[in-house]
Parts: C-alpha cells; sequence; structure tokens
C-alpha cells in the first residue's frame, strides 16, 4: 500500500526523522490557514498524489492539450505551474492551493487519465546545501534490509544507478541486531558529511530504518534528504509502501488507504480478494494462480493479441467470486473476448463453470467466451458449460485457447 | 530416489486441525505420504482423523514420530514462528505453504536458520512432490507420473501446467518443487538446479521463472558453469507492466529490475533452451531429450 506524502512524514515525524513543519489541507482556506499557522514568509504547496514527477506535472484543467502532451512525453520545459509550488505570500498559498484542489494532475507516472487532487500539503521552504538520497528496501538477494544512500539527491535513483554508480552507498541491516549505528556512520562518512550534519544524518539513519521496521514498510525512499546551510538534516520528500501483508497488525496505517488513487475495477476486485490489475489490451483473461495468469498474458500475446488485464481468482474461489471476476472484466468497454483458463487443483473446474454460468445468466454475454478447463472435476466443468446453452467456445489446451481468444477478436 | 522427498518422508502437519491444514494432511495421506503426525498448540494429546497424533509442539512430535518433514498450514500473522519452531525441532525439510506473510517476518526467520542443518521450501510455495512416493503441498497428485524430469518453479498453477503436457507426452517427473512467490523464500532456483543435476534420477530439468527479482540470473549464472542436464525455461510475465504486483509478492518489477527480457537474456546466455508460449514446454522437453538421444 502506497502512502500520500503527508502521511509518509507524519510516520517520519513521530519515530524521530525530521521532516519540514507542514499541515495537510482539503480546502483552499484550510492550506491558508495552514501557511499562517505555520507562520514565515516562503512556503510549499505541494499535491498529493501517489505518482511521481509532480512538480512537472501539469493540470488538466488550467492548460491546453499540448501541453499535457510535453508532460507525458517528460519535456524539460513544459510552461505552466504544477503540482508543486514555491508561495512568497498567503496569496501565492491561496491560488495555488486552488489550482491544485479538485483538480487532475497529469504527470509522466499517472498517464493521461490523470489524479484528482484531494489534499494538498504545505510545508514552509526549506534551506538547501546539499541534496543526498537515502532509501531502505528489502534485497531479495541477500534477505535483508538494504540501506542505500547517494550524494546524488534530488534525482531518480535509476538514473544514478545508470550513470554514477560509484555515488551509490550500500549496508544491509542483520535482523539480529538491527542497523547498527556503527552502519549509519559508515554511511555518513561514505556521504562525506562532517560536524553537526554527519552526527544528524547517522540519527536520521538509524530511525529511518525503526521507521521501517515499526510501520512493517517494503519500500521508504528519502529523497532529496536535505542538509541545510547550518548542518540540519531533514527528509524533504518521502515515498513510502507499506508491506500489504502486514496491513493486519497496522490498522491505523490500514485505515489510511486512498481508494481514490487506485483504478475503480482494482478497488472492487480487493474487495472479493481477487487479484486484478488493468491492462491496455481487449482479451479479457480468468485464471487461476498468478504465474499462470501471468502465462497467460504472455501467450495472448505471443499469438498477437493484447490482454485486458490480469486476473487471479486464487486457490479456493468461490462461486461469488468467479461471478465477481466475470463482471468486472465485461465492465471494461475495451473487451473483446475472454479467456478463462482453469488448471484445477484445489479449484474445482465445476465450481467455475457454475459461475460462468450465474454470472452469464444474469448479465448476458456480449462478447465471445472462451474456456479452457483443465485438472480436477475437468470433465464435470466442461459439461456443465456445454450443457447450459451458452454461446461458451471450449478450448482443448492452453495454446488452443489462445488462438480462439485472438482469432475471435479479429472477428474471426 | 529423486530429490528431496521419497518413502523416508515422515511428515507432520503445523496447523494440522485448519480446514486447509486437515483437507491438505488427508489428500497428502491418501497420495500415500506417510503422515505421522501433527501440531496444533492446545490439541496436544488428540487425534487426527482417529490415527494421526497431534501434538502442542513440533520438538514432541519428533521426539514420539521421528518426523524429518513438516508441512506449514499455519495463517500467516505466525508462520515464520512456526518455520522457526520447525528448524529449532530438528526438521530437515520445511515446506511452508503458506501465503501472506509479511516480508520482514520472513526476513528474521531466514536469518534465523542460517548455519541450522535444514531446508526450507517456500513460503507461498504449492509445496514438493515426488510422483508415486510422497506429495508434500496442495498440488493435484493425479496429474502426476513417476519418471526423470525434474520441474522447479515460483508459481503454483504453472506448474502444474508443466506436470500436464509433460505427463500427456508420457514424461513422468522425478520431483517438482514449488518454491515460491514470495520475496524472501528458502530454496532458490540454484538450489533446485543444483539438487537435479546431483540427482542420479532426473534426466532434465524444467525451470519456470517469473519477474521480479534476479534469482533467475542467478540460477543461470550457475547453471551455466555447472549444469550438466538440459534445461526448459520458461518466464512468466514478459507482458507485465513495471511497477504493478501481479499476484505474487514477489513478481514486480521494481527500479528497472526484475523484468523478463533479462531473465531470459541469462538463460539464453546458460544455454537454457528458451520457450515464450507456456504451452511449448512439454513439447519442447520432449524434442531435447529426444535430439539428445535420453529418450
Amino acid at each position: 500500500m502506497k502512502l500520500h506524502e503527508y502521511q509518509a512524514k507524519e510516520l517520519l515525524r513521530r519515530h524521530g526523522v525530521p521532516v519540514p513543519p507542514g499541515q495537510a489541507a482539503h480546502t483552499v482556506d484550510d492550506a491558508v490557514k495552514a501557511a499562517e499557522a505555520l507562520g514565515g514568509n516562503f512556503w510549499v504547496v505541494k499535491a498529493q498524489v501517489h505518482a511521481g514527477g509532480r512538480g512537472k506535472g501539469r493540470f488538466k484543467e488550467v492548460v491546453d492539450a499540448a501541453t499535457l502532451e510535453l508532460v507525458l512525453a517528460g519535456a524539460a520545459d513544459v510552461p505552466g505551474k504544477g503540482g508543486v509550488q514555491l508561495c512568497r505570500s498567503l496569496d501565492d498559498v491561496r491560488n495555488a492551493a486552488a489550482m491544485m484542489l479538485g483538480n487532475t494532475l497529469v504527470t509522466k507516472q499517472t498517464g493521461a487519465g490523470g489524479v484528482v487532487v484531494k489534499t494538498v500539503l504545505v510545508t514552509t521552504g526549506a534551506d538547501i546545501a546539499r541534496e543526498l538520497y537515502a532509501a531502505l528496501l528489502l534485497d531479495r538477494q541477500k534477505s535483508q534490509i538494504l540501506l542505500m544512500a547517494s550524494t546524488e539527491g534530488g534525482t531518480e535513483i535509476e538514473e544514478v544507478a545508470a550513470v554514477h554508480p560509484e555515488a551509490i552507498h550500500k549496508v544491509w541491516a542483520d535482523p539480529v541486531t538491527g542497523l547498527g549505528e556503527w552502519q549509519a556512520r559508515q554511511m555518513a562518512a561514505k556521504l562525506g558529511l562532517s560536524g553537526k550534519a554527519f552526527n544528524g544524518a547517522v540519527k536520521m539513519f538509524v530511525n529511518l530504518y525503526k521507521t521501517y521496521m515499526a510501520t512493517d514498510a517494503s519500500m521508504l525512499e528519502i529523497n532529496p534528504l536535505v542538509v541545510s546551510s547550518d548542518g540540519e538534516v531533514v527528509a524533504l520528500d518521502a515515498k513510502f509502501m507499506i508491506d500489504d501483508n502486514a496491513l493486519f497488525r497496522q490498522k491505523e496505517i490500514a485505515s489510511w488507504y486512498d481508494a481514490g488513487e487506485d483504478d475503480a475495477a482494482e478497488v472492487e476486485a480487493a474487495a472479493y480478494n481477487l487479484n486484478f490489475v488493468k491492462l491496455d489490451g481487449n482479451i479479457g483473461c480468468l485464471v487461476n494462480g498468478a504465474g499462470l495468469a501471468m502465462g497467460t498474458m504472455d501467450i495472448i500475446k505471443f499469438y498477437g493479441g493484447e490482454p485486458a488485464n490480469f486476473l487471479d481468482v486464487g486457490g479456493g474461489a468461490n462461486k461469488d467470486q468467479v461471478k465477481a471476476a466475470l463482471g468486472i472484466i465485461t465492465k471494461d468497454p475495451a473487451v473483446k473476448a475472454i479467456m478463462v483458463n482453469i488448471f484445477g487443483g484445489i479449484m474445482r473446474c465445476d465450481v467455475i463453470a457454475a459461475g460462468i454460468i450465474a454470472a452469464v445468466a444474469e448479465t448476458g454475454l456480449q462478447v465471445p467466451l472462451i474456456a479452457r478447463l483443465e485438472g480436477t472435476n475437468a470433465e464435470l466443468g466442461r459439461k456443465l458449460l456445454s450443457e447450459s446453452g451458452l454461446a461458451i467456445i471450449p478450448a482443448a489446451s492452453l495454446a488452443d485457447a489462445a488462438e480462439k481468444a485472438v482469432a475471435a477478436v479479429n472477428g474471426k | 530416489m529423486a530429490v528431496l522427498v521419497d518413502h523416508n518422508t515422515r511428515l507432520i502437519t503445523q496447523g494440522i486441525t485448519g480446514s486447509a491444514g486437515a483437507f491438505h494432511s488427508r489428500m497428502c495421506k491418501a497420495y500415500g505420504t506417510n503422515l505421522v503426525g501433527g501440531v496444533t498448540p492446545g490439541k496436544g494429546g488428540t487425534w487426527f482423523e482417529g490415527e494421526v497424533p497431534v501434538f502442542n509442539t513440533v520438538a514432541d512430535s519428533v521426539k514420539y514420530t521421528a518426523a524429518n518433514t513438516s508441512m506449514i498450514f499455519v495463517p500467516p500473522p505466525f508462520a515464520a514462528d512456526a518455520i522457526m519452531e520447525a528448524a529449532d525441532a530438528g526438521i530437515k525439510l520445511i515446506v511452508c505453504i503458506t501465503e501472506g506473510i509479511p516480508a520482514n517476518d520472513m526476513v528474521r526467520a531466514w536469518r534465523y536458520l542460517q548455519g541450522k542443518d535444514c531446508r526450507l521450501i517456500g513460503p507461498n510455495c504449492p509445496g514438493i512432490i515426488t510422483p508415486g512416493a510422497a506429495k508434500i503441498g496442495i498440488m493435484p497428485g493425479h496429474i502426476h507420473r513417476p519418471g526423470r524430469i525434474g520441474v522447479v518453479s515460483r508459481s503454483g498453477t504453472l506448474t502444474y501446467e508443466a506436470v500436464g503436457q509433460l505427463t500427456a507426452l508420457g514424461l513422468g517427473q522425478s520431483t517438482c518443487i514449488g518454491i515460491g512467490g514470495d520475496p524472501v523464500i528458502g530454496t532458490t532456483h540454484t538450489d533446485a538446479l543444483r539438487l537435479f543435476n546431483d540427482d542420479p534420477d532426473t534426466d532434465a530439468v524444467i525451470m519456470i521463472g517469473e519477474i521480479g527479482g534476479s534469482a533467475e540470473e542467478n540460477a543461470c549464472a550457475w547453471a551455466k558453469v555447472n549444469m550438466s542436464k538440459p534445461i526448459i525455461g520458461f518466464i512468466a510475465g514478459a507482458t507485465a507492466p513495471p511497477g504493478r504486483r501481479m499476484g505474487h509478492a514477489g513478481a514486480i518489477i521494481s527500479g528497472g529490475q526484475g523484468g523478463a527480457e533479462d531473465k531470459y537474456a541469462a538463460m539464453q546466455d546458460a544455454g537454457v533452451h528458451i520457450v515464450r508460449s507456456p504451452a511449448e514446454m512439454g513439447r519442447r522437453m520432449k524434442e531435447v531429450l529426444t535430439e539428445a538421444g535420453i529418450i
């Protein structure tokens, strides 16, 4: 689960990681009040959306289509104001919040659809002498948590890794001891810090690790991590992801989930415990098991088609889940054919067949449905489908199903 | 002989009285696996199905049944603890079926297993089967048949797909290992290839990888130098978009890493016989075995 920046900073603050003073606001008036309460004469107003590239993003309602094209193409210079605005007066804050709230921010990462901004974060402007980078994440090679930091703050880490791999430093935390202060000191030294900034960075690294463990994070990225001219070390921006498998014991964080950020179909699928990812093609897929679901997408592509989704109904789906899954697939107007691919293990093919029949009885079937049932009770499942009188196209194998699905969308 | 599990396997189920644990214990036993006991804290002294003793701790089960293998169906919040308990009790092969264990719990459990004389398979896996001898996990036993092909995969149903194709072509399996779809797992692709390479009863291997991490690349680097048997390889998720988790917690392309093309390139470099369609795994295996004069 992804967190918004203001939520991430709240968690960091609680665990002793310095962040710039700031307040989240849902209305323009509240944004101005927040700026007044923070005081000073320099603020930053930041749109709270999960996607990156906010600063270079533009608002659909504010700029023309040509400008949005520039945003999506990742152009360096785009006219107008974006999702991160520096404000020198309360009027500036008011204007920035008014431009953002309720409008649709398009960034390179959101795609053309964009995301509606419901919250802005108002923070005090920071004094920046140096920009660094720090992140904690699971290193799958070592099965340990990795602290990674670089002197190239403000740049995406993938870019740094490609151009300046020598600027990236790594230490691994043994789960028995946690991240040692000695490791944090090593890291601060490698970043070339000294004096007050050295000690501040050491404390920050140790507390970042504590935050990571206490919140069951799966990724925690501070970019940039800034050092001020008087040696203060502050987390200026934070990307924070929580391990979905640990949300059962992170109830407060789980309650912060913002469904508005996710595809509506994906939210509906999650409510039925279905793994669903929306894709751009026109062949809907209903499969049991994540690997086979990916394999089904791959074989559709192999035969020249384009999958409309990834959908794994799981190992023990019931009739209602299958019905819901088919409903979600058929709601997508792009879908021109559906490929059901089931290799029954625990999952019985007759249960799948009953779910399909129930769904079609209720909503009808507007597009060709190709069904391939194999494994446990496959014979019974095929029999149920053929006796249902529904125009379901049976397939004898995985390849046969994919070929028939691709042929169906090509009007053959 | 096959690898890891056979007629010498003495199995216990941790979480034997839960619904999934009970159902699959019954299925494994029906397949012929030597199920010697079960563990459910607080239910020690009772009997599962009237004939399998239930213990409070894994240590007790080992003491009274000489169990050497455990199958874990404990719910996710307690599963990492169950893995450590099994290792501490001297279980040699721990097969963790549970899906949804917090990654940080697994980091701790993985660390605990280092230096211990045991092997973990999973978590979030279908288990391991030596057809005709022992089934430890949730795979449908009836699609398998005894033979000389090893199968290793991160996915459950995609493994069944490979096995189904092999069996339909008359090619039996020595052992099929589902290593699991999580980011932190015990036995890796490399470990499995090493076991199959050393196994006199395995002629060739189907290796099924998926996007995310670099375990397939590591396995290919090992195979390039050490593997003397043919490998057929498929990677699931060539069409997956970056940054999205494809069902499995470990199946995600992130930071430009873990994409299918890198994995296929590593396979190519290691001399693996690649199939781009998952429908071709069995057929390609038959071709390769025929060309090599093995069948």
